[in-house]
């Protein structure tokens, strides 16, 4: 019997002029590396500079994006221009939850913004759970 | 009389999961946030890709120099898809290969050696920004 695997595909805002879109990349990226075989990423921006295989990206993986401000741009760029993600995901709701505050700097995250990172980290891997579970 | 611009836009590829994306990113920063405060800004590159009108206003209105992580060279396109015109355009990987004791390693952020060598293109590219900015229009 042949077992198919899905990955699912997680898309990061990562936008550069706010706090959140470093905390957004940084626990993407830790989500990526902790669950290899699950998951897969695209640059965002590739949606408007790649081709049509980039393009195809949200109708290939289950897609959740995660986006650090209320513009959406992640979740708003791969529905437009890929396909309705499955799951998205806003850092201030996550921060919120957790009850912990949003870090201050754009760059050279240190143990203070760690457990920021963790949360939202925890928050993706969940998302990628549920969205496994229900493909 | 022309008018002398006020801010150089510097936008880095949003690059994840490429250590040449980082190093562009820190690049960035380090101009915005060290070398050239108040003259260079940012602006998150992924609002150009959803069409956001005041990113939109700020690389139309602006001169833009961008730094790309690999040869897809998003950003660059990114603004040309919005009607910007990019007076600079950078690939990361020309700072290593110019500088190739400062190997830069991490994905999400770079390592001691990529701050370093972001700080030393960051001071490339400033002389970029201060051409710029100093440039009248016609």
């Amino acid at each position: 019997m042949e077992i198919q695997v899905t990955k699912v595909g997680v898309v990061s805002c990562s936008g550069e002029e706010l706090p959140e879109g470093t905390l957004c990349r940084l626990a993407c990226r830790k989500v990526l590396e902790e669950r290899p075989g699950e998951t897969v990423t695209i640059c965002l921006p590739l949606f408007i500079a790649g081709g049509e295989e980039e393009r195809a990206f949200a109708g290939k993986y289950p897609t959740i994006t995660v986006d650090g401000c209320d513009k959406f741009c992640a979740a708003k760029a791969t529905e437009k221009l890929s396909g309705k993600p499955s799951k998205t995901l806003l850092i201030p709701e996550i921060l919120k939850k957790h009850g912990l505050t949003p870090p201050n700097k754009l760059r050279h995250f240190g143990p203070e913004e760690q457990a920021a990172v963790n949360a939202v980290a925890e928050e993706i891997a969940r998302a990628v759970d549920e969205v496994l579970e229900e493909e | 009389m022309g008018k002398k611009h006020k801010q150089v836009v510097v936008l880095p590829c949003s690059g994840i999961g490429k250590v040449f994306g980082a190093l562009a990113r820190e690049t960035a920063y380090e101009l915005v946030e060290r070398l050239r405060p108040g003259v260079a800004t940012l602006t998150c590159l992924p609002l150009l890709v959803i069409n956001d009108p005041e990113a939109v206003a700020l690389v139309t209105e602006n001169p833009v120099i961008t730094i790309d992580g690999c040869p897809k060279d998003c950003a660059k396109k990114s603004v040309e898809a919005v009607g910007g015109k990019v007076a600079k355009a950078y690939e990361a990987i020309r700072f290593y290969k110019e500088h190739k004791d400062l190997k830069p390693e991490g994905l999400s952020e770079v390592d001691e050696s990529g701050r370093k060598l972001a700080q030393v293109a960051a001071r490339e590219v400033a002389e970029e920004v201060d051409k710029l900015a100093a440039e009248e229009e016609k």
